[in-house]
């Protein structure tokens, strides 16, 4: 039961008075920034990681930190999506389907408490199982080669490519944009520069948070400005606050089953929250059949989604932890939060830093019954921030995220380099090429090219190294059924249509 | 869908100019089998293929995107990217009080914020952050033109 030792060990790391404020202020300013409509967790997550570098925080702290607003946001998304049929982040939008029908029959109240204990279902299935498979999933990583390591991130930006976005081919851009921007700067191995075009801001390479500020925020300003909407209308709650027994049962099983699903799908490299909503969305609507009232202000089609986005969110550290590849967007930002304290995530990480992974592991935990105590009785409050207007909000974001930039380095060049990132990510997102993709690739890219050279270091040059192994063989066949996935999902909806 | 393939057009010769570069990036000692040049060669030149096949794949292969411009919101734009590339020049200079405050109220502006309110706001929130950041969270911030006033 050694498991069960690490995890309580995890539970002193995270019980720690200083970590537990960490972890309500993350919750709080999660919940917040994930109800905003337009900022998601990976927003949230950029913007505070310089603070969080700022304030000297140790590791485990800084990775509570962001994984509590990570979880917040989950939660904050779907005060939005019921109350103002406008999803906060992108996993919320299938809460919306069935959440503001709720709020428009005077029910806000009960879609407000129903999807905070979805949530919290969910996410507890999903800790459960990390728990249960990320050490089994480390120790069996630990044989990996430098040749393993990189088949896997070409798996993983494969899969991306697979899942991610409408058009395969534009997810690839964004993670090959992604990988050539993290070979900028000096060549560890050899000492040559590379694309630094003689400027010493560039030769250590770009910030990380230059990088993820500027595509991220920035970019998200200009976006907001295109709908500068008006008249916004806030529901109220409703007469009752708290949903019943009754209603409960109903949904229960649907959150059960939602929640491993969603758990699943958050393992998967690049499959985040908003795949996961959306598939249990869909299965939750088949298991319902004709009795459902889906899309109407069914409490299932409210549950499911909810308990499947932050169940993935969860899940989606577990390829973080234990293999190094980030399972989503935000978890690609943790992990680059880690590398700038020269933590390598992989599955060492289990046996050399048990004061990270275990604590991270427990906080999940302890977000999670924040955010629940958090969510209910306080939603009231939350849903007034929804009436900040635009013109306090944007400029504030702006500053912050300046500051963020500025204290790295405290050079003008990373913020004017920033705003150059965000209008090329602006230009990015508005042709459809999905950011998350970049940033996966941006954070993968350093180790994939130190792998493939340290694999062809061992085999001294010769190429059959990369699929010489059972390991790398499977990877490989994987890596082949992830490009054609997009053809194979295709023929199938054609199929399924003409069936239908 | 012009812009699409300009932009991807762009990007295509771009990343073509950077593989030229990478050509050029020759270790003087070989400490590895295959050195620095391999591998962004490699990734750019994906990229340059990938970018020039949406830059001019047949048309039946994209989707329609409605980017939803008019006059407005491109002079919006250009008004906000102005906005934030003078904030981080005058950053330094004249300080992050002065600085913040002008940046806040211009965005503020074309978010469609009332002029009297915006400008409040914009005093209030710079003072706010300069306190939060500098004082109490260590983030140490340039004073500018204010240093004097601020000892």
């Amino acid at each position: 039961m050694e498991t069960f030792d690490f995890l309580m060990h995890g539970f002193s790391v995270a019980m720690l008075p200083k970590n537990l404020l960490i972890a309500l202020i993350g919750a709080f300013i999660g919940t917040i920034v994930g109800m905003l409509p337009g900022l998601g967790p990976i927003n949230g997550v950029a913007i505070l990681l310089p603070f969080a570098f700022a304030l000297g925080l140790p590791p485990e702290s800084a990775l509570i930190l962001l994984a509590a607003v990570y979880l917040g946001c989950e939660y904050g998304g779907r005060i939005s999506a019921i109350l103002l049929n406008v999803p906060g982040s992108a996993a919320a939008v299938m809460t919306s389907l069935d959440g503001n029908p709720l709020a428009t029959q005077g029910k806000a109240g009960i879609a407000l408490s129903i999807s905070a204990v979805a949530s919290f279902i969910g996410s507890t299935i999903a800790t459960v199982g990390v728990i249960l498979f990320a050490p089994l999933l480390a120790k069996w990583a630990v044989s990996f080669g430098p040749a393993e390591y990189f088949v896997l991130m070409v798996f993983a930006v494969t899969c991306l490519s697979g899942l991610v976005g409408d058009q395969p081919i534009k997810t690839a851009v964004s993670a090959l944009i992604g990988l050539g921007l993290a070979t900028v700067g000096v060549d560890a191995v050899t000492g040559i520069y590379r694309f630094t075009f003689d400027s010493v801001n560039l030769s250590d390479g770009i910030q990380f948070t230059t990088i993820v500020i500027g595509f991220f925020s920035v970019s998200e300003i200009l976006i907001m400005l295109e709908k500068t909407s008006t008249g916004r209308k806030v529901i109220e709650q409703g007469k009752r606050s708290l949903f019943n027994v009754k209603e409960f049962t109903f949904a229960f099983g649907s959150m059960i089953r939602s929640g491993a699903m969603g758990f699943f799908v958050g393992i998967l490299p690049g499959a985040g929250a908003t795949i996961a909503s959306a598939m249990t969305y869909a299965s939750e609507r088949k298991i319902a059949g004709d009795e459902g009232k889906f899309g109407e202000g069914d409490l299932r089609g409210l549950a499911s989604p909810e308990a499947a986005n932050n169940a993935s969110a969860c899940g989606s550290f577990v390829p973080m932890l234990t293999l190094g590849v980030p399972g989503s967007g935000t978890t690609a930002v943790m992990m680059g939060a880690l590398t700038l304290y020269n933590i390598t995530p992989g599955p060492q990480l289990f046996t050399e830093q048990p004061d990270i992974v275990w604590g991270l592991i427990a906080s999940l935990f302890i977000c999670n019954v924040i955010l629940l105590v958090m969510n209910i009785p306080l939603v009231g409050f939350f849903s007034k921030l929804l009436n900040v207007p635009n013109y306090i909000l944007i400029p504030s974001i702006a500053a912050i995220s300046f500051v963020g930039v500025y204290s790295i380095n405290s050079t003008t060049f990373d913020m004017v380099f920033m705003v150059a990132l965000g209008i090329f990510g602006y230009f990015l997102r508005k042709l459809n090429f999905p950011l998350s993709a970049l940033i996966l690739g941006y954070v993968l890219g350093e180790l994939m090219e130190s792998n493939l050279r340290r694999a062809l270091s061992i085999s001294q040059g010769e190429l059959s190294i990369l699929w010489g192994s059972p390991i790398t063989m499977s990877l490989w066949v994987l890596v082949v059924l992830m490009v054609f996935m997009p053809i194979i999902r295709k023929l199938y909806r054609k199929r399924f249509k003409k069936a239908a | 869908m012009t812009m699409e393939r300009v932009f991807s057009g762009l990007m295509g010769l771009f990343s073509l100019f950077l593989v030229y570069l990478a050509i050029g990036y020759v270790a003087p000692i070989a400490y590895d089998p295959i050195g620095p040049r391999p591998y962004p060669i490699l990734i750019f030149s994906l990229l340059a293929l990938l970018t020039l096949v949406i830059a001019f794949r047949p048309a039946r292969f994209t989707k329609a995107l409605d980017l939803g411009y008019n006059k407005v919101v491109v002079r919006n734009l250009v008004l906000c990217v102005s906005a934030l590339l003078i904030y981080s020049l005058i950053f330094e200079p004249l300080g992050f009080i002065v600085a913040t405050a002008l940046m806040c109220f211009a965005v503020g502006l074309l978010f469609a914020g009332n002029p009297i309110k915006s400008l409040i706001f914009s005093v209030v929130i710079s003072i706010a952050l300069y306190a939060l950041f500098d004082m109490a969270l260590d983030v140490i911030l340039p004073r500018g033109i204010l240093s004097g006033i601020m000892g």
